[in-house]
């Protein structure tokens, strides 16, 4: 018995970070998984990476995150078409638009069911397998977002917050079994999500932060922003007193 | 797939990710990546056993997986855990005589009966190795020169054959398999019970007595002085000091107290009594081996070493004091997770059993062979036995030495070098080794230390009960390949 190595799922896979992250691992010969909901899109990846030189030919798994009875299943049927499985980063995020004086459960609803329970779905699969397993890595796209909750759309940055805690978690759970968990905050992405905000401080490219989170994936961190300058940014803003953050409007 | 696997087990993801597993020998020093299944009762054992027949998939029996090397994994085999079959299904406080399943630890079984003034009569340096792993490696006690291995307190199981067929066995009933099961490390067969008989004891505590020793021979005296009388008797050796420090140590006696010395029994005979202490010097035991792990070095160990033994110098000559049975028998879960200071390379354990007239003079030489290629072992643990009659025993008539070695991504081929050169050594002086422990022996070695004569029965029992080698582990593969190869015989 022999599992395959450098074998990855990558929920979320059919655009922004998900999908150059993705396209990223697969010349950097990993055997990869995409898993998202539009088949289309997906294909789509799927064909870039068979056109990239040396890369192997990626599976392709529609799926709804929000359907989460359907994740055990899935997730073995994947582990078992890959014939092994090191890395299950989790990319799936929504972020509606969210109008100041808005207050909608149902966007609320739809960032927590996609950004955190979906996640916590998958983890908890890839988590299982790798403690069984004694070795792996867990990775999830958070955000600086989940650093302080900030005025605008608090649906996501509860959901982000919250997915930075559960990383947390897993990583000290898994520690003792081998098992990374590396958690990724980006600031401004240029995405879908990001679309149609007009321009955002330190905006990079999904290519540039997908270069950045491999090369994070590969190395021994286990929180990591993207770019490095926003450690620092939020080191300060995580300790703005509360009085005075609320006045800053940011 | 044909098989009907019990609800809970689907015979169609036997085998796939949901059972994929990587599992270790105690030591970390070897790792198997297999299907792991953890079966509750009989009937999920006998549909593992026919889905491992039907898809020609090997099975490894693990129990608490507390063998040092790598008797209880098996690569790319289906891994069957069997600590779910843990019930004590009886148990009397008149005769002492318990009916474990195969999964039930020593823990839970001293915890059972303790209360009602028995204890085990064997037990483990460790309270979780699993009745199913004691009795397939025939584990023996600090008092092995007094009561035999944990075989001799067996009176009778049920082994599960790989063809489905349920065995009761004793010492009148397959007698050939009772000797054989007992010690056959998994080979013949899956134990689904156990019958054993337990001590009467008249105190939760044990008196003990510690005093050092300058050298083997030294040590080898105070133990035959005290043989006669004393019901348990343990070694520490300093396998690091040379020169004329060479084999020094401490060896520690324990007694049972007799009917009446101890004027409340009741009250060292519960649980709390026994329990062991959840703090060493103000710190939460969990975290202590952080703190051990920057020791365990050449010259860390050394310096532990030699203040342990003149701590033990210190001891007042003849003192005794009272100790609890589980923290006199359970040294080595007295810091959860020791072996963590080991990381990460792990450790491997070399025991050798050696006939009492050649035992000072060949411990003698491989302390002096490991320090002399610059591999000394961290820890030496000493003991007497006696022979048993069980077939592939490792007791002798004599001593056993335990050495614990660090293993590095340095030195793994220097120590397994270094090992089977001291496997000649033992060969010579007519010594044995020990399953549980062994992570190095090579198979001509194995066939070399066993009896001709029981190998050749062994390996026809084998034949006779698992033609088409199901059970099989990483040590049977290591050692006896060519001896279990698959007769082609059908299954009865």
């Amino acid at each position: 018995m022999k599992l395959r190595k450098k074998c990855a799922i990558v929920v979320g896979a059919s655009s922004g970070i998900g999908a150059a992250v993705a396209r990223r691992l697969a010349r950097a010969g990993w055997h990869l998984a995409l898993v998202a909901r539009r088949q289309e899109a997906l294909n789509q990846v799927a064909a870039d990476i068979a056109r990239l030189p040396g890369a192997h030919p990626a599976l392709v798994y529609p799926h709804d995150v929000t359907n989460y009875d359907e994740v055990p299943a899935l997730f073995d049927r994947i582990a078992d078409d890959l014939g092994g499985l090191e890395l299950v980063l989790y990319a799936s995020g929504v972020m509606p638009d969210v109008g100041p004086e808005e207050f909608d459960f149902a966007k609320d609803r739809a960032m927590v069911e996609v950004n955190l329970l979906g996640m916590i779905a998958w983890l908890n699969q890839a988590a299982d397998l790798f403690a069984r397993l004694e070795g792996g890595t867990i990775a999830g796209i958070g955000s600086v977002a989940g650093d302080r909750g900030r005025r605008d759309r608090p649906g996501y940055n509860t959901s982000k917050g919250a997915q930075a805690i559960f990383l947390e978690s897993l990583r000290n759970r898994l520690a003792p079994r081998n098992v990374r968990v590396v958690t990724i905050k980006p600031g401004p992405v240029a995405t879908p999500m990001t679309e149609g905000l007009g321009q955002m401080p330190f905006m990079i490219s999904a290519n540039e932060a997908a270069r950045q989170i491999v090369r994070a994936l590969e190395s021994s961190r286990s929180t990591v922003y993207v770019p490095h300058r926003w450690a620092v940014i939020m080191l300060v803003i995580r300790h703005i007193p509360s009085f005075l953050f609320r006045r800053l409007g940011i | 797939m044909s098989v009907s696997a019990p609800a809970r087990l689907d015979a169609r993801t036997l085998l796939g990710p949901r059972h994929w597993a990587r599992v270790e020998g105690w030591g970390m020093a070897v790792s198997a990546l297999g299907h792991l299944v953890r079966p509750r009762d009989i009937d999920e054992l006998r549909a593992l056993f026919a889905f491992a027949r039907e898809t020609g998939t090997p099975v490894t029996l693990r129990g608490g997986g507390r063998s040092y090397g790598d008797a209880a994994i098996g690569q790319g085999c289906l891994i069957l855990d069997l600590t779910a079959m843990n019930r004590i299904l009886s148990w009397d406080p008149e005769t002492g005589i318990v009916d474990a399943e195969p999964g039930v630890t020593i823990e839970q079984l001293w915890k059972r009966i303790v209360p009602d003034g028995w204890w085990p009569a064997v037990v483990s340096g460790t309270m979780f190795t699993t009745m199913g792993g004691c009795a397939a490696m025939n584990i023996h006690g600090k008092n092995n020169y007094r009561v035999g291995p944990f075989g001799d307190q067996v009176l009778e199981f049920d082994l599960l054959l790989p063809n489905g067929e349920l065995l009761t066995c004793d010492r009148e009933r397959h007698a050939d398999l009772f000797h054989a099961a007992i010690g056959g490390f998994g080979m013949l067969g899956c134990f689904t019970r156990i019958r054993l008989r337990t001590k009467k004891v008249h105190s939760g505590n044990l008196a003990i007595e510690a005093f050092p020793t300058t050298s083997i021979p030294h040590m080898i005296e105070e133990f035959e002085d005290r043989v006669p009388d004393a019901d348990y008797l343990v070694g520490w050796i300093d396998c690091i000091a040379g020169g004329r420090s060479s084999g020094r140590g401490i060896v520690h006696r324990a007694d049972y107290l007799r009917e009446g010395v101890d004027p409340v029994p009741r009250e060292s005979l519960v649980l709390r009594a026994q329990e062991l202490p959840s703090k060493v010097f103000g710190l939460p035991k969990s975290l202590l081996w952080w703190p051990l792990g920057l020791f365990i070095n050449d010259t860390g160990m050394r310096a532990v070493n030699a203040a342990k033994f003149h701590a033990g110098r210190l001891l007042p000559v003849g003192a005794v004091y009272p100790q609890a049975h589980a923290a006199f028998a359970f040294l080595l879960d007295y810091v959860p997770n020791w072996k963590w200071a080991y990381k990460p390379g792990g450790l491997i354990q070399y025991q050798s059993f050696i006939p009492r007239a050649n035992a000072a003079r060949t411990f003698e030489t491989l302390l002096r062979m490991s320090r002399k290629a610059g591999l000394p072992a961290y820890l030496g643990v000493f003991k007497k036995h006696r022979p048993d009659p069980f077939l592939l025993t490792h007791a002798v008539d004599g001593y056993s030495l335990a050495l614990d070695y660090r293993v590095t991504a340095g030195n793994r081929e220097a120590l397994w070098r270094l090992c089977h050169r001291m496997d000649e050594v033992v060969l010579a002086a007519g010594g044995r080794f020990y399953f549980a422990k062994d992570l190095t022996l090579r198979s001509r070695t194995a066939a070399r230390f066993l009896p001709r004569e029981n190998l050749d029965t062994f390996v026809a029992l084998k034949h006779r009960c698992d033609p088409g080698n199901v059970l099989q582990t990483d040590l049977s593969r290591r050692l006896f390949a060519s001896h279990f190869a698959d007769t082609g015989q059908q299954d009865p």
